[in-house]
């Protein structure tokens, strides 16, 4: 098991034949992911090292199958992206796009919600989602997580920052700890997927038995998830929250981590956590070493 | 990207918000060529990006030429909460019978837009909200949905707005909101709007964010980017296409990626440092981008020590030592650089930078982000 993708995750890339889509793409092909084709308006017929391009995502789910979609195409033209891979059922998309206006994705999630319900968007702005040995898709390095174990202890992440995602991914190979699953779900404003969606379905994915969390400042995200960690998760936590010493007022680089008017604030996200259980590391190494004692504890 | 007041009124204007006529000016004749224009009796504002400007005498009143000599004299120059104002904006002054607050935001954890409005303006919204929290509505907005003129109305009968002033602020509302999503605003406030003693409503100040995300779709904000006030060092990180915060700390950061910037931020806070700014290098670390950072952190003389922290994803650690070795070569440092190299093949990445011969005094290595922002803050004190 492991949450929203595995091995029979069927993925098409929208922009396979752009530069990012090209090179991620591939590479996720190449760990093992079932990419089955790509979409390029226009470049029907044409293929990327034996992958197929189909002018619309409806004629690749036709073709191919696929369930998931992986958006790598530029800010103007995702959120119609998004929508078109909704419109033809795809169940789970990946939009790793930076830079999408906060009204776009304001509006693209509402009609998500209004019109199709059935799909999950995971970003903008996010590294992807990968769950070890079996899909990776977006742009972390496949060789950095380490394989779940059948018989655990197994960690899940979810994160909100990307280089932190590698990071926290980095510190349980050191001490080889197996990676259920691995979700960024992005910095921007208006994030698809949030923690409590990923925390939901970890506390019930019975291969993941513990779960670090990697925060930022802005935003209110954190907080909700320590309310529902409170009410729904039984399953040990570590967590790490950067952005103790950011200035107020200044967007630290991803749009949405910003302290402004006393809100948002590491320590104010930390102590949530904190009531909520969650062991609490002031550094992502920490937080790593956090973890190895709780799934020490748990072996 | 936070606009002027003045801006921010020229901005509602294309949306017909209705504003006071009027004009900035950068010196003290401009000031008075701009009060003739606007007829007197006129209001002088300092133009700065910081609340309580009236307190600090940034605001006064003027009925003729010599007042508006007086006034604008002492306001230009003036340094307002370490804020130097360097325009002004003069306005014909208007009659105010009452004052009230309206703002649009997105709230992120409804992943809706928020109105906010109450019939108490003219002061900060948080001591309305301290005081008496029932004061002000709250009012969610569906994107898709949009805001309708009979649910302004309704919006502004359950803030107690009076009667009179109803149709004014309801239409002023609708107005404002699309100003807020076509205008592609993160923020969209006026306070006051307020009710003159003749009926009509009118937004007094104008306090306007853009988010710069859909900059690739407003060519007309190029003019408020030519008057954003950055520092020395900013300015450079722009033109270099770089992620960077001025800080007033003497540790210069490097790193990739936003969340390990603000970790490393973080790190070096911990160990008893201070840093000197924010810089994220994003995904790769090139010789050219890793060049530019370290001209932009070296352009800052309080700093003392240079802290390198990568971690290698998809930029394996080789191609970023060997990035690093080359900017080393083509900037002349003025202070110490600690390298913390991590992740994908971090140890080929390590021993470049050993085999570079690049003596101790200019760079060393350091295996994790704790040791390395220890010694980046022990060569900084």
């Amino acid at each position: 098991m492991a949450i929203f993708v595995d091995q029979h995750t069927k993925v098409i890339v929208q922009g396979l034949t752009g530069g990012q889509g090209r090179f991620h793409g591939l590479r996720n092909k190449a760990y093992g992911t079932q990419v089955v084709g790509g979409v390029t308006p226009g470049k029907a017929g044409q293929d990327v090292e034996g992958i197929p391009v189909f002018d619309s995502v409806e004629d690749a789910v036709k073709a191919t199958g696929a369930t998931a979609s992986f958006i790598a195409v530029p800010p103007k033209a995702a959120p119609a992206a998004i929508l078109e891979a909704a419109r033809a059922g795809i169940g789970f998309v990946v939009c790793i796009t930076e830079g999408i206006p906060a009204q776009d994705e304001a509006r693209v999630f509402a009609t998500l919600q209004r019109d199709f319900p059935a799909t999950r968007l995971l970003g903008p702005n996010c590294p992807g989602i990968i769950s070890p040995g079996k899909c990776n898709i977006g742009i972390t390095a496949g060789e950095i997580a380490q394989l779940p174990t059948a018989s655990g202890p197994n960690v899940g992440i979810v994160s909100r920052s990307g280089t932190l995602t590698y990071q926290a991914l980095y510190e349980l190979k050191q001490q080889g700890i197996g990676v259920s699953t691995c979700v960024g779900i992005g910095g921007d404003p208006v994030p698809g997927t949030s923690f409590v969606d990923c925390l939901a379905e970890f506390q019930a994915d019975p291969e993941t038995h513990a779960i670090i969390m990697i925060g930022e400042i802005g935003g209110s995200a954190e907080e909700e998830a320590a309310e529902f960690i409170t009410n729904h998760v039984t399953k040990p936590m570590s967590a790490y929250i950067a952005g103790v010493t950011a200035p107020a007022g200044k967007k630290m680089g991803h749009a949405g981590a910003i302290v402004s008017g006393g809100k948002g604030t590491a320590q104010g996200k930390m102590d949530a956590l904190r009531m909520a259980g969650v062991k609490i590391g002031l550094n992502p190494t920490e937080a790593g070493s956090l973890m190895a004692e709780i799934v020490n504890n748990l072996r | 990207m936070d606009l002027f007041e003045y801006q921010g009124k020229q901005y509602f204007a294309k949306y017909n918000i209705p504003v006071s006529a009027g004009g900035v000016a950068l010196t003290v004749e401009e000031a008075v060529v701009e009060a003739e224009k606007a007829l007197y009796p006129v209001v002088v504002k300092a133009q700065v990006q910081v609340g309580g400007r009236g307190k600090a005498g940034g605001i006064k009143l003027a009925t003729n030429a010599d007042e508006v000599r007086l006034h604008a004299g002492n306001i230009l120059g003036m340094d307002i909460k370490g804020h130097v104002v360097k325009r002004v904006w003069i306005e014909h002054a208007s009659d105010i019978a009452e004052e009230y607050y309206a703002s649009f935001t997105l709230d992120r954890a409804a992943k809706q837009h928020l109105l906010m409005l109450s019939a108490q303006g003219g002061v900060e919204i948080e001591d309305v909200a301290a005081k008496d929290p029932t004061a002000i509505v709250k009012l969610h907005i569906n994107p898709i949905v949009g805001l309708p003129l009979a649910t302004a109305r309704q919006a502004c009968i359950d803030a107690k707005i009076p009667e009179k002033a109803l149709d004014g602020v309801a239409d002023m509302l609708v107005k404002l909101y699309e100003c807020f999503t076509k205008g592609d605003c993160d923020l969209a406030e006026i306070n006051p709007l307020i009710l003159k003693p003749t009926g009509e409503v009118h937004a007094l100040d104008a306090k306007v964010s853009l988010d710069s995300n859909a900059a690739f779709r407003h060519p007309e904000w190029e003019e408020y980017a030519a008057t954003e006030e950055l520092d020395a060092r900013e300015q450079l990180a722009r033109e270099k296409n770089l992620q960077y915060i001025g800080l007033d700390g003497t540790v210069g950061i490097i790193a990739n990626g936003a969340g390990l910037a603000m970790s490393t931020l973080d790190v070096v806070n911990q160990v008893g440092g201070s840093a000197a700014n924010f810089l994220d290098i994003g995904g790769g670390a090139n010789a050219e981008l890793m060049t530019a950072a370290l001209e932009v952190i070296n352009s800052d003389a309080k700093v003392k020590s240079i802290f390198i922290n990568i971690f290698g994803g998809i930029t394996r650690g080789e191609e970023v030592a060997k990035g690093i070795v080359e900017a080393v070569k083509r900037v002349t440092l003025r202070a110490p650089i600690v390298i913390r190299l991590d992740g994908t093949n971090a140890e080929e990445g390590r021993k470049i930078l050993a085999e570079a011969g690049i003596p101790d005094s200019q760079l060393t290595s350091r295996p994790t982000m704790l040791e390395a922002a220890r010694a980046a803050v022990a060569l900084a004190k």
